[in-house]
């Protein structure tokens, strides 16, 4: 970095820091005691927040000379360059341990630690799933869907009401409520078919609202807002478990379900649909065209979508054992959608890192939860600003050539 | 190619009104087969509106557009839905650049071919032999054509960052991997300088050669409309002025007049 540019960020750190000691000079220096009525001026506190905040600025400045820097060089090299985390990812020799070490920890996962631990372990997973479903909608078709937790809850009382009513079991509902998922999907696409951008945003929204107001008011059919207890968990022919069994069989299924969303969406992305969903959200009219059904290929995205938010639904009813409408507002909406955004729109990886930490983030920093929020924003701002693509940048294949073949 | 006297493209009597303006007013203009014809105009003349009238993305007002694909099947398209006529073979590249920009050049090719391949969701989850051959036909194929115009050296590159004239080049790989029988392009020379312009012409003519396309431009660089295409229709405030052979055209005194301005005796 040139001399100059330090000269620089020193100074712009010292006029930072003198402004924001001379703004905080009040409530910081100054202590007036009503009692004994003296003032007690605390000079050490000016000095405190003089260093601290000039340390910060002088850091922040560091980084984003270091952004720019990295920005400028990717645009000057190559195109596809990876970050350090994409670089140790791709390695075939660190991937394959890391995985099977990831595999092996997550096999013995319930067995090692505490119930509490497992289930929070399940409601981080199926935020993993949650997220790659609105992956497909949001970052490879770039649907931007607002209201992606209708189709959470669609799932949910779809296996709430029909072992309500019907007694019917987990492993019935499960494709059931991926039928409905699919078919709700549906039902918001097609009146959206020719919204994009804001537009869709507001309108799905809507669609979120909606779901929600309907389940909340419709006494009759949903119980309103006391909500529908003593759902049924998930048994294996016949057999009852006990909570703690039951617990440690849906991390089981999760960790399958999770899996199987992982490997589809994984082979989706790079496939002809994948493609064609990367070329919607790319240029809505040259897509069309070069001949790719814009109709067809948007109603697909929403409803595979849609089928995977709802069959976490039904899980989520099932873990749970009580589902009301409060667990569909739309901050579970912002949060999935959160996840897509930070963790890198149309990556796996991206997305499947992007769950964890922000559902285990605030799990884990409960010991000082008058903070949580404030991290948990904070830290949200920074990979903006940081890493605007997201944790882990989406790349696209590189296809074997066959060079013989004419 | 051996030209005959089919047509390929035949538009009758096309008209196209947005609200009170009349932006195409009975426009008549034929592609036979194998030629190469050129549409050009001021700007503002309706050249890029008629492209759009034909491809489906506007709904011309009156008149018939008409399109008979290798099949010899004669086949009204006016309205008929973008990516049907692309389906049909007539495949088109934008005035401004339109690409995908993050996907690779290989990638924008590939999306040429989709609407020629049939692989859907379960055949991607499951990987199946038919669907693997599908998606290396495709790969390969793309592969080919982008070494057609030359830019099989940054398949794996993003195409926004090609430069300007490769980006073209993109386009026209990419349409042609719809197996088109007609090739529209929409101002393919613009922005390039005249050794690029020189290169683009004769890629033209080699795709005409080795694709059997009959080829529709919009062009503005005359020295190349006049070189390459066979018949040149000009248009003016949305009609046609005058059409012909590139001598022809450029001895119309009316071609003249639009492109000059009318001499006044103030």
């Amino acid at each position: 970095m040139a001399a100059s540019s330090i000269l620089n960020n020193l100074k712009k750190s010292a006029i930072a820091s003198l402004w924001l000691a001379f703004l905080t000079l009040p409530i910081m220096v100054i202590r007036v005691d009503t009692v004994e009525k003296t003032v007690t001026w605390r000079w050490m506190h000016l000095a405190y927040m003089l260093a601290g905040s000039f340390v910060l600025a002088l850091f922040w400045h560091f980084m984003m000379d270091r952004r720019d820097r990295g920005a400028a060089a990717r645009a000057a090299g190559t195109s596809q360059a990876a970050s350090a985390l994409g670089r140790v990812l791709e390695n075939p020799k660190l991937v394959k341990p890391l995985l099977a070490m990831g595999f092996l920890v997550a096999a013995v996962f319930p067995y090692v630690f505490s119930m509490y631990q497992t289930n929070i372990l399940i409601s981080a997973l199926i935020y993993v799933v949650l997220g790659l479903g609105l992956n497909i909608t949001v970052g490879l078709a770039g649907l931007l869907d607002l209201g992606y937790v209708a189709f959470y809850a669609v799932g949910a009382y779809a296996y709430a009401l029909l072992n309500m009513h019907f007694q019917l079991g987990f492993w019935t509902v499960l494709p059931l409520a991926a039928i409905m998922g699919a078919f709700f999907g549906l039902l918001l696409g097609f009146p959206v078919l020719r919204l994009r951008g804001d537009y869709l945003a507001i309108v799905t929204l809507g669609f979120g609202q909606i779901v929600r107001l309907v389940l909340e008011n419709w006494s009759s059919f949903s119980q309103g807002p006391s909500g529908i207890s003593n759902i049924a968990r998930p048994g294996l022919f016949g057999i009852n478990y006990s909570v703690e069994q039951a617990t440690t069989y849906i991390y089981y299924i999760m960790l399958a379900l999770v899996i199987l969303t992982i490997f589809i969406t994984a082979r989706l992305k790079d496939s002809r649909i994948g493609r064609s969903w990367l070329a919607l959200r790319e240029d809505e009219i040259a897509c069309q065209a070069m001949g790719i059904d814009n109709t067809k290929a948007k109603l697909m995205a929403f409803a595979l979508g849609a089928t995977l938010a709802s069959v976490m639904g039904a899980v989520f009813a099932a873990k749970t054992t009580f589902v009301n409408p409060a667990s569909f507002t739309f901050m579970e909406s912002a949060m999935i959608l959160a996840i897509v955004v930070l963790g890198g729109m149309g990556s796996v990886l991206g997305v499947i890192l992007g769950a964890f930490l922000l559902i285990l983030l605030p799990e884990y920093m409960r010991a000082f939860s008058e903070y949580r929020m404030l991290i948990f924003g904070a830290t949200m701002i920074l990979v903006m600003v940081f890493r605007p693509q997201g944790l882990i940048r989406a790349k696209r294949k590189v296809y074997k050539i066959n060079t013989e073949a004419a | 190619m051996e030209q005959t006297n089919t047509a390929v493209l035949s538009v009758r009597n096309m008209s196209m009104n947005f609200g009170g303006l009349r932006a195409l007013s009975e426009v008549d203009l034929e592609v036979r087969q194998g030629e190469v014809v050129a549409l050009i105009g001021p700007n503002g003349a309706g050249k890029t509106t008629f492209f759009n009238c034909i491809t489906g993305i506007y709904t011309p007002t009156e008149g018939q557009v008409l399109a008979y694909p290798r099949d010899g099947k004669e086949k009204r398209i006016n309205g008929m839905r973008t990516n049907l006529v692309c389906e049909l073979g007539m495949a088109r590249t934008f005035q401004n650049i339109r690409l995908f920009p993050s996907m690779t050049a290989l990638e924008n090719v590939m999306i040429g071919r989709h609407c020629r391949t049939k692989a859907g969701i379960l055949g991607a989850i499951l990987r199946g032999p038919g669907t693997r051959r599908e998606e290396q036909d495709v790969v390969d194929r793309s592969y080919q054509l982008l070494k057609k115009v030359g830019l099989e050296q940054v398949a794996n590159e993003y195409s926004r960052n090609l430069p300007y004239g490769a980006q073209r080049r993109l386009e026209i790989a990419r349409a042609l991997a719809t197996d088109p029988f007609l090739l529209l392009l929409d101002e393919p020379a613009a922005g390039m300088n005249p050794q690029e312009t020189l290169e683009l012409k004769e890629m033209v003519i080699k795709i005409r050669e080795e694709f059997q396309v009959s080829v529709l431009l919009i062009e503005h660089d005359m020295k190349m409309v006049m070189s390459l295409s066979d018949r040149i229709y000009v248009m003016e405030y949305g009609r046609v002025i005058s059409t012909g052979t590139p001598a022809e055209v450029s001895a119309d005194p009316q071609v003249i007049r639009a492109y000059l301005g009318e001499e006044s005796d103030a």
